[in-house]
């Protein structure tokens, strides 16, 4: 049941769709209580693969993260880092991202329900979507904007561990959301021709995950850097 | 429906290249990973021998060489022994490698979640395995700090000793190149069997060889990020003039280092964060090889299946929260010393539930004694023996007197070592029908047995002695400390019986090429096994099932099912039919 748009590279999400049901249930009933899966939904091998995707990193950053406990914990030469001001615009601005992705995302559901409530749903789609992409461009320049900030105030990477820590942290979730607005601007320019029409895709689905994530993520982090200072 | 539009269901590629080189199918990767671990094997065992040569006859020649091994050259060796061995050997086959090949066949899907994912988790693999051995060829050699790279030996670069410099740099970046590695297949293992079961195949209807791949991929999704971030400190320690690992005040080779205030435990913690899942990374899926084994041999389901299940739960879980027993001598509190010594010891509840179904398994069976049985059998054993170590060195007191000595060495060997590798042979004598249409030589297989089995306990038991004794791990010459003198003929011993330890591997390999061409020719389900990959021609077609996903309608191990009209009730077969449906 995949339906292919226009485009040809989205597919609409299944309602309902699916042939679930163990074959088992009728001739042995009490074994494999759980069921057997259902021979998938096209969609959900991605969602799985995106959250199992961010279990990993989730780990990587939580284990920079305790290392950035113990060596502060451990060690005498631990200066606290003055965090650049920017940084809280930074903060602000990948947490409007969220909503703005959210806000794109939603504008899809009625449309998968085939509830086409409102017209010019493609243009406003489009809208948010790239101002995500943009507040996501924003995001990355303003974190630029603050490593210079540092390096004028003299201070680098191996000045101390505070520092050492600041800059792999920023590089690292810098990093993973220069990946995230690579899938932002495939997704986007896919939906761009006029007659390509926008469907509540796997895709779509996914960069929203994906973006979420690195901005609760950011949060966190920040609060790390700020906090345990 | 879907099965038009399936992104799951691709074309049979053509072409050599296509086929056997980059290829998407499950298979292939698997039979790559096989081989590739089959020349790590190689790499790991050589140097192995290198090490007991040098260690019995300190002041002789090596072979083939005008040279006597220097200390350095020693660590050297030692350092990738364990590398290779852990990584690309251990790693590497039993998951990796039969994972691939044999996962998505006994959940009935066509192939993994993701290909691509797959071929380039099999090709970062390659890649990293090259730069790991091109650690050779550089300017001074291999690194010597060990497979646990140590900090801050590890983090110093070349003044601390050959092999630091580039060497260690080499090391790094190889071992990141296979955490991508791994995270790409981990992910992909766990969606597949989450996602691709085929009907009615229930979560506990699954054979527990997927139930053991499955739950070391979880922990390998959660240990590998952990090393990738270990690594990527280390490498800026190095590259980038930071001090997470270097403390201050350091002297090497009479130079006062820079660095300051960094923390070498940190590194350890880390390490071994990621370090103790990995060796149930490298034993788990050889249980459930072993599980799958003793049923179908024993014609017995497997005794108490939910047990199994989450006995292998729980020794993941306890895996992740136990890496502090690697470190009772480095001055941690006594108070968590205790509490990693008793989670530690409780790993030895759900080992034991296993080892007892196991045995409740062979129980009354009627034992067939294939040579892949056999070697399920040597794997019980070896656990047990070695696992028992393992009690030992968990309570504090006793390891800080045991730690660094031969028992340790003695003790992994046997546990995450020879009982693994023993449950990957188990595997290839058992799967190799299927994988290849035709049988190995069972004489030459049982000679291959019995051989390494007496070998491994004769090699590793007088290590565990010797360890009692005081002797130190890694020194690579004993002759001039007077009570390590003493213990030389135990070297020597331990030497020549590796050295023939070592010869019937060789048969195993000659068994294993040669049946590849001219074994007995084996029908699709020799063994009268029940699972899904033996209701599949041998080898399999492409997306396994020709396109017809099967339909499953009892547990994975029915075997000497009262009424049944044969001893075996595969998973695909309903109730009440009287005989399996004839195989497609």
């Amino acid at each position: 049941m995949t339906a292919r748009t226009a485009t040809g590279e989205v597919e609409l999400i299944e309602v309902g769709g699916g042939d679930r049901g163990p074959a088992s249930a009728e001739s042995r009933p009490g074994r494999g209580g759980d069921g057997g899966a259902a021979p998938l939904f096209p969609q959900r091998i991605y969602i799985s693969g995106i959250v199992l995707a961010l279990a990993a990193m989730l780990m990587f950053f939580m284990a920079l993260a305790s290392a950035y406990v113990v060596r502060k914990g451990l060690s005498g030469d631990w200066i606290p880092l003055g965090l650049p001001r920017i940084l809280w615009l930074n903060t602000a601005v990948i947490i409007v991202s969220s909503l703005t992705i959210e806000r794109a995302r939603r504008l899809l559901a009625p449309q998968a329900a085939g509830l086409r409530g409102f017209r010019g749903w493609p243009r406003r789609w489009r809208g948010w979507w790239g101002l995500t992409t943009a507040l996501g461009v924003a995001f990355l320049v303003g974190q630029l904007i603050a490593w210079q900030q540092l390096a004028a105030a003299g201070i680098y990477l191996a000045t101390n561990p505070s520092s050492s820590f600041f800059y792999l942290i920023t590089t690292a979730h810098g990093i993973h959301l220069l990946g995230g607005l690579v899938a932002l601007s495939v997704v986007g320019f896919r939906s761009w021709p006029a007659e390509a029409r926008v469907n509540h895709s796997t895709a779509v689905t996914v960069s929203a995950i994906y973006w979420h994530f690195l901005g609760a993520l950011w949060v966190f982090l920040f609060l790390l850097l700020l906090v345990g200072r | 429906m879907a099965t038009e539009a399936h992104p799951l269901v691709h074309e049979a590629p053509q072409g050599f290249v296509w086929k056997y080189i980059f290829s998407k199918d499950h298979k292939v990767i698997g039979i790559q990973y096989l081989l590739l671990a089959m020349v790590s094997v190689v790499i790991g065992m050589y140097l192995s021998v290198l090490m007991r040569f040098h260690l019995a006859w300190p002041n002789a020649k090596l072979p083939f060489s005008d040279d006597i091994m220097t200390s350095e050259h020693y660590l050297a060796l030692m350092t990738m022994h364990g590398t290779i061995m852990v990584f690309f050997v251990l790693t590497t086959a039993p998951q990796s490698g039969f994972g691939n090949y044999f996962l998505p066949i006994q959940i009935g899907a066509a192939d993994m979640a993701f290909p691509t994912l797959n071929m380039l988790s099999f090709w970062f693999t390659f890649v990293s395995l090259m730069v790991m051995v091109a650690a050779f060829f550089v300017t001074g050699g291999a690194p010597i700090s060990g497979w646990t790279a140590y900090a801050p030996l590890s983090a110093l670069g070349e003044i601390a000793g050959p092999g630091l410099g580039l060497g260690q740099t080499l090391w790094i970046f190889s071992l990141a190149i296979f955490c991508g590695a791994s995270l790409m297949g981990s992910l992909n293992f766990i969606t597949t069997t989450l996602d691709l079961r085929a009907r009615g195949m229930s979560l506990m209807r699954m054979p527990l060889t997927v139930w053991a791949w499955f739950i070391t991929a979880i922990l390998m999704l959660l240990a590998f990020a952990v090393l990738l971030a270990a690594g990527v400190l280390l490498l800026l320690d190095r590259l980038a003039a930071t001090s997470f690992f270097i403390p201050g005040g350091l002297v090497v080779s009479d130079q006062l280092i820079a660095h300051q205030g960094g923390s070498p435990l940190l590194w350890q913690h880390l390490l071994w964060f990621f370090g103790h899942p990995e060796v149930y990374i490298a034993i788990l899926p050889g249980m459930g090889i072993v599980s799958h084994v003793i049923s179908c041999f024993s014609r017995k389901p497997i005794f108490g299946y939910r047990a199994m299940v989450y006995a292998l739960f729980a020794i993941a879980l306890l895996g992740l929260m136990v890496w502090g027993h690697h470190m009772f001598v480095s001055g941690m509190s006594p108070y968590s010393a205790f509490a990693f010594s008793l989670l530690t010891m409780c790993i030895g509840v759900p080992s034991a539930i296993k080892t007892f179904n196991w045995i409740g398994t062979l129980w009354g069976g009627k034992i067939r004694f294939t040579t892949a049985m056999l070697f399920a059998i040597g794997f019980v054993s070896v656990f047990i023996s070695g696992g028992l170590g393992g009690i030992f060195l968990a309570q504090p007191t006793v390891d800080i007197f045991l730690h660094d000595t031969y028992f340790v060495v003695g003790h992994f060997h046997l546990t995450m070592g020879v009982a693994a590798i023993f449950g990957m042979f188990a595997g290839t004598y058992f799967w190799f029908p299927k994988m290849f249409g035709r049988f190995m030589n069972e004489s030459l297989g049982k000679l291959h047995f019995w051989i390494s089995f007496i070998g491994i306990y004769a090699i590793f038991m007088p290590m565990h002695f010797i360890g009692l004794a005081g002797h130190p791990r890694r020194y690579a010459d004993t002759t001039g400390v007077d009570f390590l003198a003493e213990m030389n003929p135990v070297h020597l011993f331990i030497t020549i019986v590796a050295l023939v330890t070592v010869g019937v591997q060789i048969v195993f390999f000659l068994n294993f090429f040669w049946s590849m061409r001219k074994g007995k020719k084996a029908e699709i389900n020799p063994w009268h096994a029940t699972t899904l990959e033996w209701t599949v021609s041998s080898p399999p077609p492409h997306d396994n099932f020709a396109g017809r996903p099967p339909t499953i309608y009892r547990g994975a191990y029915e075997y000497s099912v009262p009424g049944a009209p044969q001893d075996y009730s595969p998973q695909h077969v309903p109730e009440g039919v009287s005989a399996p449906v004839s195989d497609r």
